[in-house]
């Protein structure tokens, strides 16, 4: 992971997300600075890294899935030209919690960023191969002009963070 | 008659309704989208690739078909063909009524639009809700989107509170806060999401090898549509097929650049359904097992194929419906999709899409609104060229026409092979050449016929020439006869040229035509001013193809000569460079084409070579500071060939400004028609705004349309600007 990657990519979520960089020892501490309580999430798949301590709930209902204020998910592919992160789908509910809370927390590894979409989707093919084949490029929160003039937070999140991993 | 002045007084109603809101919004937009495109290197290999890829899908598309039957069984879903519209409504009747569906929430797509399929299941009983939030309004307000991808663009958002507050029972009235409509909207769209039964998409692209659907979205609907109930029903045109994952990466960079603006819009989505997700149960609060998911692919052919089959309606089924085109059209601007659309497709690619899957009587309402500017075609992420679809369909729409009573005034004006049911007003402003021609032989008389009340009558009542624009003046002398008599007055010559006689600069416009041989003589290059006939752009933009290819030949023929003794072909007229830079590659040999292409130059441009290559810019017409506002033509900057006329003027020492907007509206015989008359004024107002004051500038214009206009619009003379060159 190349220093410079990682900068183009937290400059490029500069304008979408909040970015926050931490290490896998220091992240319960990153993200409960960042949650808002009810939080919901998915299990995450970094090693030494788990939502357990940080008051974010792994297991929910269709009304806490409503009634949260932040949903946690990983992340599979960052673009460091986009300020995108793909959010990969799965039986545990990424996609619902990525999508139904007002403020979405997207985990990724600085190892997984690449640096344009060329690359992604390379990225792209091989997890679709090994099975993900339903990912989210999101780039911050959900948008709408219908009404005017630029509103954020339609039916997606109207805020969004990104948390780098530096050291996975 | 009567249809010209019901359709001008549509035009003006859609102005005064719709006009001010899409204005305003497909302008910014367009502005964003030029910045988003200079900002991006990889711009032009990335719509080379876009356009490789869809070239190739569209030709494997029968295989395409069968791989992606194959991918979507494989994953547990199914695909269902539909040849035509009927055929698709009956394929998702047949789905609701298998799972007891009630109810559909739908995200936005142009292909649902096209087959109506809310009115079928309204009509039979079942409960369909948009979710994308334009659609939302549109739905409301039971109108028809006007515009590919911002259905309510032409609301203001007072608009839009009156909308909801008249339809809607509201404990308190909503104001034109955007934020507080979204949010009122969103709740209204949310509920419904989380209580159907059934959710509806429609997909920008559809990988074959492995079924994934593409999503562009800014808003999330059509995530939470796709997988929050447990069937999903994508509807997608055939076309939308690519082959692999790895195709669609030149895609996600070029469809929200040249759409919205933005880099990337908040959500692509790559789905593969039956997605995994749990299926959340709100009323019951639990979730429901992903297993139970159903997906539906319904494939629409509803004419696509027979496209496919059609050289020139082929290019159409490369459009990925980004918008581009409708945001870039001045005419547009103006008048918004509702007149500049068909039954379902609006802009610029809309009447390729009607003539293709409606009938070329919906395509014929709106095609005539493309004036051919070109504005559009650096804008198309996948190249396609626009103004030549539109011609093509122009040509089509005047062959379906039946023969009217004029016929009899202008038999033998057009070749055999353009049809007798032409409408007049196209054969006059297609054979202005022969009117010109037959006018010159007494321009005096001529010019008294046409200005005078009878004649003004006549024009207007049988070619529909609207009497509130004066016609150009024929001069006394033309270009040729005024070189004819004086010759060449170069002895030493360094290069030889031919100067293009358009019709415009010889019958009616000599004086640019002089400036340009002056301009030329004293950067020593002799001029040759031959017998050339009209470029063929005067009947191509009637589209009258056959016609314009017997001139195009013509044109050749006398033109390859001087090219074979090594002369230039030097074009004062923009649209005439346009022509055979451009154009001709439709009705030559590819040859022939390339060979004229390559030895042609707009006037400027070719000065600009010419100081260049060490030619004396002294021997000009110095400007001294002078300040001059300069309108180039469309096709000139299309072409690129506007900044040489920027450069040259700077070098001579003039101050130039330039106007940003996208076209005078005009466009040769545009504003001459009747019926589009008031169009071309508001058009030509944007300009007036942008250009701003020019007291105590020079003004001057590229094109003989924008010549016009902008006389029109200062009430001036406005020179072509290599008159400020000339010597004398
Ligand atoms: S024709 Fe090109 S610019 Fe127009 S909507 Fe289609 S893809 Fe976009």
């Amino acid at each position: 992971m190349s220093t410079d990657l990682l900068s183009t990519f937290e400059s490029s979520l500069a304008g979408v997300a909040t970015a926050h960089t931490t290490t896998a020892a220091a992240f319960a501490e990153t993200l409960t600075g960042i949650v808002e309580a009810p939080a919901l999430g998915t299990p995450l798949p970094y090693d030494g890294v788990t939502l357990d301590d940080t008051g974010v709930e792994t297991e929910f209902s269709p009304s806490d899935l409503e009634a949260a204020s932040t949903g946690v998910t990983a992340a599979s592919v960052g673009i460091a030209d986009y300020g995108t992160v793909t959010i990969p789908s799965g039986s545990a509910g990424e996609e619902l919690v990525s999508l139904y809370t007002p403020t979405h927390v997207a985990v990724v590894a600085a190892s997984d960023v690449v640096a344009g979409m060329p690359e992604a989707y390379d990225r792209l093919g091989e997890e679709f191969e090994a099975g993900r084949d339903t990912q989210i490029l999101a780039t911050g929160a959900s948008a709408t002009a219908d009404m005017g003039t630029l509103v954020q937070g339609v039916h997606g999140p109207h805020e969004t963070h990104v948390v780098i991993l530096e050291d996975r | 008659m009567s249809s010209r002045r019901e359709k001008a007084a549509e035009l003006r109603r859609l102005m005064e309704t719709d006009g001010e809101a899409v204005g305003e919004h497909t302008r910014t937009v367009n502005q964003l989208s030029d910045y988003a495109i200079t900002q991006f290197e990889d711009y032009e290999a990335c719509r080379e690739a876009a356009r490789g890829i869809k070239e190739r899908a569209i030709e494997n598309l029968p295989e395409l078909i069968d791989t992606v039957q194959e991918a979507v069984e494989a994953n547990g879903g199914q695909v269902h063909i539909a040849q035509t519209a009927a055929d698709a409504n009956r394929i998702v009747e047949s789905i609701m009524d298998a799972r007891d569906a009630e109810k559909l929430v739908k995200s936005k797509s142009m292909t649902t639009e096209e087959i109506e399929v809310n009115d079928h299941l309204e009509d039979a009983g079942y409960e369909v809700r948009e979710t994308d939030l334009g659609e939302f309004v549109i739905q409301v307000a039971d109108e028809a989107p006007s515009h590919l991808i911002g259905p309510a663009m032409h609301k203001s958002p007072e608009d839009i509170a009156a909308l909801f507050n008249r339809e809607f029972d509201l404990d308190e009235e909503l104001t034109g806060d955007p934020h507080q409509l979204t949010e009122f909207a969103r709740e209204r769209v949310g509920a419904h999401i989380r209580d159907a039964d059934v959710g509806m998409t429609g997909a920008n692209f559809v990988v074959a090898e492995s079924g994934t659907l593409m999503l562009v979205t800014n808003e999330g609907n059509a995530r939470k549509t796709a997988v929050t109930p447990d069937t999903h029903i994508a509807v997608t045109g055939v076309e939308k097929l690519v082959p692999s994952l790895a195709d669609l990466q030149p895609f996600t960079e070029l469809i929200s650049r040249t759409g919205t603006g933005q880099d990337i819009t908040s959500y692509v989505s790559l789905l593969t359904p039956p997605v995994d997700t749990p299926v959340p149960d709100f009323e019951a609060d639990e979730f429901g097992d992903a297993d139970d998911r159903e997906f539906h692919l319904v494939l629409l052919d509803n004419g696509r194929m027979g496209m496919r089959e059609d050289e020139d309606l082929r290019e159409t089924l490369y459009c990925i419906r980004c918008g581009a085109c409708s945001n870039t059209c001045a005419n547009f601007q103006s008048v918004g999709g509702h007149a500049f659309g068909g039954d379902t497709y609006t802009g610029g690619i809309g009447t390729g899409w009607e003539a293709g899957v409606h009938s070329l009587d919906s395509a014929g309402e709106m095609n005539d609104l493309c004036t051919g500017c070109s504005r559009c075609v650096p804008k198309c992420p996948v190249k396609i060229d626009i103004p030549w679809v539109n011609t093509v369909v122009r040509d089509r729409v005047n062959r379906s026409g039946d023969a009217d009573d004029f016929d009899f005034l202008v038999e033998g004006l057009t070749p055999d092979e353009e049809p007798a049911g032409l409408d007049l007003q196209k054969r006059f402003f297609g054979n202005v050449e022969t009117f010109a021609k037959v006018g010159s032989l007494a321009p005096e008389l001529a010019n008294a016929v046409a200005q005078s009340r009878p004649g003004g009558w006549l024009l207007e009542r049988v070619a529909g020439v609207d009497s509130r624009r004066d016609l150009p003046e024929l001069a006394t002398e033309t270009l040729r006869e005024w070189y004819g008599a004086r010759g060449s007055q170069v002895t030493d010559a360094e290069r030889d040229v031919v100067l293009y006689p358009d019709l415009y600069t010889d019958y009616f416009d000599p004086e640019r035509g002089k400036a340009a041989v002056r301009v030329l003589e004293a950067l020593d290059v002799r001029v040759h001013i031959p017998e050339v006939p009209e470029s063929g752009r005067a009947p191509l933009s009637q589209g009258m193809i056959e016609t314009a290819r017997e001139q195009a030949r013509a044109v050749h023929g006398s033109l390859v000569d001087h090219i074979d003794r090594g002369r230039d072909v030097v074009v004062v007229e923009p649209s005439d460079a346009a022509m055979f830079r451009e154009d001709y590659s439709h009705l030559l040999p590819e040859q022939s084409h390339e060979r004229l292409a390559e030895h042609s130059y707009e006037i400027l441009e070719y000065v600009y070579g010419l100081l260049d290559n060490g030619a004396d810019a002294d021997a000009l017409a110095a400007g001294d500071g002078a300040s001059v506002a300069y309108h180039s033509h469309c096709q000139q900057r299309t072409l690129g060939l506007a900044e040489y006329t920027e450069e040259v003027l700077d070098d001579a020492g003039f101050d130039v400004r330039t106007s940003d907007v996208e076209c005078c509206g005009m466009a040769g015989s545009f504003g001459y028609k009747s019926e589009y008359y008031e169009v071309s004024v508001d058009v030509g107002d944007h300009l007036r705004d942008d250009l701003g004051d020019v007291d105590g500038e020079r003004l001057v214009a590229s094109g003989t349309s924008c010549q016009e206009q902008l006389g029109v619009l200062y009430e001036r003379d406005t020179p072509h600007p290599v008159e400020l060159l000339s010597p004398r």
